[in-house]
């Protein structure tokens, strides 16, 4: 089922008075969620992905917008006819009920001639178990359980009611780096098995671009920009995306277009026809820089960090703003190490220019 | 190791030894009392041992009188108090404005000295020559008739102890219970609510058992409380509680042992070893039933 948000918004009333106004935590968000895709709620800290998500799910009430479920409005509906599973930041099990009766938990509350027998919603709680891989530890507490297999119990107990749209909160910020890898790979697949529409809210934009169809990334309760994984990273509306994408974190310039020519503190770097003259910041991902002792941007050289297949060059530039300059090359590439200075050649299609004021994408 | 062990009992000592003088060793002298016959106060002498002691509490009236108070009470305001706690802590919960307000007037009683308590009680139910008490007023408002809560039938007298009883404890419990509630996590709630659960399910599947132990606990130390009642009654009834038939286990025991009857502390050991074993029954009880119920 696909899921429209029309001019959704939510505000807070400011507690602390002196400042006044209201925390605008979820601002005029319009997209669509195609039916049966997997998508990234992508932005830093506070910026309003919970409350995004508390939304959708009917724990919150918009200020103002509407949410459908497909053709149907459902902004002033209450969470529990939704028909929304959601997995919270911390799991939430009830922590005196068994795993089993954790995932069946959804089904007993089913009333009226939705009723389920007892053999059903067991039936039913075992077939979701077996989907996340828990059916071995049904009759544990969830305090006899590690972080990744609490996260997939959640998972379970959110799916067992055959949700229309699950819902994801941060779902992995618990486990470490291994689980981690492994338990995103597992949420990709039961929602390729089931189908369901499906947003998965995190901060971490490695484990958003490697998951989503689509990622939405947003800034303090704005959206700054919905695409494919890929093209987020490509092609960046503005600076904040562009810098929130990647590691390692795109490197960033203060420089000036004079003549069509990109200028980056005494560099004459690349052409960028038809762009007026004027000052930008120009933001250079880390594998568009090719070393090249013809190369038009002349760099110091810091360190060479051999990483097996491709190697990490750390570099210094006058012009940088961003601290960390790094650029990946393949190792046949790379300077020697005993080199104080490196000449880069770069490639135009990784290099992004913004306005100085407005930090918009500038296009060339 | 070996050290290490020594210096944990090191730091028990004081404990040990405050315990040892102000607990086990009266708890053994009460016991060798109780069974010693003929007792002399004076020569500090006995004829003997044996369970003559037992058997005249047993059968002493004013006894039976108190242990009768005494489960009345218990089974009475125990489950009462612990409810209406429950039921005030889960309102207070549920409420934003004047949430402390509330939270203060609860709590006053718990503050207030119990022999202001029991004079609000007389001016509530005793009638003096001037008035019936407000109670009774009310009462014959509404076309009743009028009864002596403190010196007329047992029922009345009783009525008003387990009302004490409750009033008094009930602040306390409200405290212990709010805070109880406050630490369930909203996520918890939350997740219900999403899954679709009724109120009376939460209530019934999540909260309660998430605040199970602080409630077995308010259980347990009420029984204990309610079975160690004695300065209540003497708030509200006076010194001679076995003459209004209000007297306690408790009660007993110290009539035994000061009242003006008193002198037998043979007898009141025994009132007092039985009280003991009766409560650890119970508590035990308690425990086993927790044991079963309680999730943590
Ligand atoms: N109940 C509330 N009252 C007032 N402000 C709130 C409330 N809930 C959230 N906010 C504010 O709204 C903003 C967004 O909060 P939200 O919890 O959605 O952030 P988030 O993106 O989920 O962050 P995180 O990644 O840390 O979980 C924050 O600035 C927060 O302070
Ligand atoms: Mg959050």
């Amino acid at each position: 089922m696909k899921v429209v948000l029309k001019h959704l918004t939510k505000k807070f009333p400011n507690r602390n008075k002196k400042i006044g106004g209201d925390v605008i935590a979820v601002n005029d968000f319009d997209f669509e969620i195609p039916d049966g895709k997997l998508i990234g709620l992508l932005g830093p800290s506070g910026c309003g992905k919970s409350t995004a998500l508390n939304l959708i799910c009917g724990l919150l009430e918009p200020t103002e917008g509407q949410i459908f479920f497909g053709e149907d409005e459902v902004t002033n509906l209450p969470p529990e006819v939704r028909g929304v599973g959601l997995v919270f930041q911390n799991y939430a099990l009830y922590p005196h009920m068994t795993v089993q009766q954790n995932i069946s938990f959804p089904l007993q509350n089913l009333k009226g001639d939705k009723k389920l027998p007892k053999e059903e919603i067991a039936r039913r709680a075992k077939e979701a178990a077996k989907l996340v891989q828990i059916d071995g530890l049904l009759e544990r507490k969830p305090s006899e359980m590690s972080g990744g297999q609490q996260q997939r119990v959640a998972i379970a107990r959110a799916l067992v009611k055959m949700p229309k749209v699950l819902l994801l909160d941060e779902p992995l910020s618990n486990l470490d780096a291994r689980l981690r890898l492994q338990t995103r790979e597992e949420i990709r697949r039961i929602q390729r098995e089931t189908g369901i529409t499906t947003i998965f809210v995190t901060h971490d934009q490695e484990e958003a671009m490697s998951i989503s169809d689509l990622i939405v990334v947003m800034k303090d309760g704005m959206i700054q920009q919905i695409d494919e994984p890929q093209d987020v990273y490509d092609d960046p509306v503005n600076l904040f995306v562009a810098k929130f994408l990647g590691t390692p974190a795109i490197n960033v310039f203060e420089g000036e277009v004079k003549n069509g020519r990109l200028i980056i503190g005494e560099d004459d770097v690349i052409a960028v026809p038809g762009v007026a003259d004027r000052k930008v910041y120009v933001g250079i991902r880390p594998e568009g820089l090719e070393p090249d002792p013809e190369g038009s941007f002349r760099c110091g050289l810091v360190n060479v960090e051999v990483m097996g297949r491709d190697t990490s060059v750390v570099y210094t530039h006058g012009g940088a703003i961003s601290e960390n300059l790094r650029a990946i090359v393949g190792s046949g590439k790379r300077p020697a190490k005993t080199e104080k200075t490196v000449n880069f050649r770069p490639d135009p299609l990784k290099v992004h220019l913004f306005d100085h004021e407005t930090e918009e994408r500038i296009r060339f | 190791m070996k050290s290490s062990k020594f210096k944990g009992w090191l730091y028990l000592l004081p404990a040990i030894l405050f315990l040892g003088i102000f607990m086990v060793y009266p708890l053994i002298d009460v016991m060798i009392y109780s069974v010693e016959e003929g007792y002399n106060f004076v020569s500090q002498t006995s004829d003997g041992y044996g369970l003559f002691n037992y058997s005249y509490v047993l059968h002493d009236p004013y006894f039976l009188q108190a242990v009768k108070n005494t489960f009345l009470i218990v089974v009475i305001t125990v489950p009462l108090s612990t409810g209406f706690a429950l039921l005030v802590a889960l309102a207070l919960n549920s409420i934003q404005k004047l949430r402390n307000l509330f939270q203060t007037v609860y709590f006053l009683p718990y503050v207030t000295n119990t022999l202001a308590v029991g004079l609000v009680f007389m001016i509530l139910f005793k009638p003096t020559a001037y008035t019936d008490g407000m109670v009774n007023l009310l009462i014959q408002f509404f076309g009743g008739e009028g009864v002596d809560f403190i010196e007329g039938p047992y029922w009345a007298k009783m009525f008003v102890m387990c009302f004490y009883t409750i009033w008094v404890v009930l602040p306390f419990k409200v405290l212990i219970l709010t805070s109880a509630l406050a630490s369930v996590n909203q996520d918890y709630y939350n997740a219900a609510k999403i899954d679709g659960t009724s109120k009376g399910r939460i209530f019934r599947r999540i909260t309660l058992p998430m605040i199970s132990p602080m409630l077995f606990y308010l259980i347990i130390t009420g029984f204990i409380g309610a079975f160690k009642a004695y300065s209540d009654e003497v708030a509200l009834f006076g010194t001679d509680l076995n003459g209004a038939g209000m007297n306690t286990i408790v009660g007993y025991v110290y009539d035994m042992l000061y009242g003006t009857a008193g002198g037998y502390p043979s007898y009141a050991s025994a009132a007092a070893i039985i009280l003991f074993v009766i409560v650890l029954t119970i508590t035990c009880i308690n425990l086993m039933v927790s044991k079963k119920t309680v999730h943590y």
